[in-house]
């Protein structure tokens, strides 16, 4: 082989990893928030809505599942500004279409979720004379929040891995650093190495994290 | 506008052959080494076992990017010298692989037990088990989730145009270096892997639909 | 004549068969033995380890100590001394002279009717697809379900279902019959017809062990009745001497008045 490992170099421009990875999670988080409230609203309406509603929602839930992302956020940066008179910065773009792109994914949870809320529960907030907005936000939301959290969860880990895509317009995240350090000191196996390390042991962290929160939320129950 | 298009049309098509290709190859090879590093994981000696336990969550916890990166800047530095093609094919390959495995395991693990005491209890033997009793069974129960993750062979192949590859998505960004006609190109390869990926999704839902009867 | 089932030498043995997972005894030196021809039922109160045994006996399960035999040979392992692991080819091979009907009938769901009875007939017993067939249609036809022979399982009752399973395991003509809580699963008005299949077999003489609670069954098909209690064997003997009402076991006892009083 005749690879000799060096990290040395890495640990001199580590500050560009671990400013990425807390750009990334930064990145992840912004854009859940975001992708939970257009999911929610999304979802909701769904339920309530017409079949043009529907149509239009179940296109765009079909539409951003079917086409890559990287092709999204290359629209969104590139392609958008061209038609509307906008400036915003790479990141602002990049969270713009992460939001857009997990709300679609949390659109079908939240969905499946609401439909999976036993009816007799509902039978019985009308039985108590809920109106349907208290039935709602009362009985319907907690319910599905608590079986969908699992998915949540997994979405948020997924969408943690897939701002590594914003290395691509240049958004100095976690890819973006170690893409950095590849070129500007060759010590290439070994900056993979880190990042892979990096993105495994935050990535497991979360899941670990999020198993003990969701089975917190199920003992409350 | 529209002339200048429909003049990139045959580049965009070289483009989309080239995805396709790709995809075609990371389906089949994966399903290969993903079957085989499967029924390893489910019946493999304890060792066997671990690796192939480790090699699937590391590969499923790491962005695709990085794993691509990885493979096209690391294996030269190691001194293995893969072309840009076949770097990238192998790390789209090794990414669904890891997908396949769980697939795999998934659908084994979903057969109940009794299945394979019966099959035990007629006298049939371990390989005789396997080929007659769980993978018929299992087979069924791996396709449709298979099938409906082979878009995510497809999306995925869209990052290798990062590694200087004339995919779709490269030959769309191309087209636009020279037209400056950003949101048309790009709306128009959004359509053009929707319309694949969206065949390929109704595709497997008519699938599980169909295996729906053996199920219960 | 009437001394057979003594002199002749038993085509089950087991002996002093023990087993526990981790600290629980699951059996402890249970020893019985069932001549040809013989239906011995076995009941008892759940966690007896009357299941367990029966298991053991094809192998399904292991076993600590001790030696179960059919028609003199070793179940599971080489011998009972060195208690070395049979080959899976042996084990495949010793297993296709026991049958096994299960609770939970367990048929192949994506093979039909015939394709579970056909299975074990061409793979184990190297017959030809047109003879294993014919078998196949014989043994349906027995259970009263030749019309059923291209049904899959998923289009069959819960009754038919456990008949075929019952079909499946004599077609491969074994020594011995096992049958585990066959009925268990089943709505009460399919029971009959899944019992009327096992009495019929029974006045073949077919050999039969088997796990049930149903008593009024029990007493009328059964040569010998094993009450266990607590992974050993606490009483065996004709059903009307284990089945009395009077019986001085107290354990026994108990069994039956718990029974009599949830089943009657």
């Amino acid at each position: 082989m005749g690879y000799t490992l060096n990290f040395n170099l890495i640990w001199r421009h580590f500050d560009k990893l671990w400013g990425g990875l807390l750009l990334s999670l930064e990145l992840a988080v912004i854009s859940i928030a975001i992708g939970i409230v257009i999911g929610l609203v999304l979802a909701v309406w769904y339920v309530s809505a017409g079949r043009v509603v529907r149509t239009i929602i179940a296109g765009y839930v079909e539409f951003i599942r079917n086409v890559p992302l990287i092709l999204l956020v290359y629209l969104v940066f590139y392609g958008v500004p061209t038609v509307i008179d906008l400036a915003y910065s790479a990141p602002t773009s990049f969270v713009v279409t992460l939001s857009v792109y997990s709300g679609a994914y949390l659109v079908e949870v939240f969905r499946s979720g609401l439909e999976a809320v036993p009816r007799g529960q509902l039978d019985a907030g009308k039985a108590i004379g809920l109106t349907p907005w208290q039935r709602l936000i009362h009985v319907r939301l907690p319910t599905m929040l608590r079986i969908t959290l699992p998915a949540l969860s997994n979405t948020f880990i997924s969408l943690f891995k897939d701002t590594s895509i914003a290395s691509v317009i240049s958004v100095p995240e976690l890819t973006y650093g170690a893409q950095w350090i590849n070129f500007n000191t060759f010590r290439i196996v070994e900056v993979y190495l880190v990042t892979t390390a990096m993105y495994l042991v935050t990535g497991y962290a979360l899941l670990f994290a999020l198993r003990l929160v969701e089975r917190r939320f199920r003992a409350a129950r | 506008m529209l002339s200048q298009i429909l003049y990139a049309l045959p580049f965009l098509a070289e483009g989309f052959a080239v995805t396709l290709w790709v995809s075609l190859l990371v389906v089949v090879l994966s399903l290969i080494a993903g079957v085989l590093l499967g029924v390893g994981l489910v019946y493999g000696p304890a060792p066997l076992r671990w690796a192939v336990r480790i090699f699937s969550d590391t590969i499923r916890g790491i962005p695709i990017l990085v794993l691509m990166f990885f493979v096209y800047y690391g294996l030269p530095a190691v001194g293995l010298h893969l072309q840009s093609f076949w770097a990238a094919v192998l790390a789209l390959t090794l990414f669904k692989t890891a997908q396949v495995v769980e697939y795999v395991r998934g659908a084994v693990a979903s057969i109940p037990k009794g299945q394979s005491e019966a099959a035990m209890a007629i006298g049939l033997t371990f390989r005789q088990r396997l080929s007659s009793v769980i993978f018929p069974q299992a087979f069924r129960r791996f396709l449709p989730p298979w099938i409906n993750g082979v878009t995510d062979a497809v999306k995925g192949s869209a990052l290798i145009s990062l590694l200087g590859i004339t995919d779709l998505m490269q030959a769309i960004n191309q087209v636009i270096g020279r037209t400056y006609e950003a949101m048309p190109l790009y709306i128009l390869g959004a359509l053009i892997y929707f319309a694949v990926n969206y065949a390929l999704s109704y595709a497997s839902r008519r699938l599980e639909r169909r295996f729906a009867f053996i199920w219960d | 004549m009437a001394t057979s089932s003594n002199n002749s030498p038993a085509l089950l043995a087991i002996a002093e068969v023990s087993k526990s997972f981790g600290p629980v005894a699951v059996l402890r030196s249970v020893s019985l033995q069932v001549a040809k021809g013989e239906v011995v039922t076995i009941i008892g109160p759940s966690g007896s380890g009357k299941t367990t045994l029966l298991r053991c006996v094809n192998f399904l399960e292991s076993y600590d100590s001790g030696s179960i035999r059919i028609d003199g040979k070793e179940v599971g392992y080489r011998d009972s001394e060195t208690r070395q692991r049979r080959s899976e080819r042996d084990l495949a091979a010793m297993r296709a002279e026991t049958g096994m009907v299960f609770q939970s009938f367990n048929l192949f769901p994506h093979l039909t009717a015939a394709g579970n009875i056909m299975l074990g007939l061409t793979k184990v017993r190297g017959k030809s697809n047109a003879e294993a067939r014919s078998i196949a249609e014989h043994w349906l036809g027995r259970v009263g379900l030749a019309h059923k022979a291209d049904s899959l399982p998923a289009e069959l009752s819960g009754g038919q279902q456990q008949r075929v399973g019952i079909a499946r395991a004599v077609a491969m003509e074994p020594k011995i019959l096992l049958l585990d809580e066959i009925t268990s699963a089943l709505d009460p008005e399919l029971v009959g017809e899944v019992l009327a299949v096992v009495k019929s077999l029974a006045e073949d003489g077919m050999t039969m062990v088997m796990v049930t609670h149903e008593m009024a069954f029990a007493r009328d098909a059964s040569s010998r009745i094993v009450f266990m209690a607590d992974g050993g064997i606490s009483a065996v003997g004709p059903p009307k001497e284990v089945l009395a009402a009077e019986t001085t076991n107290e354990r026994l006892r108990t069994f039956l008045a718990r029974f009599r009083a949830s089943h009657f």
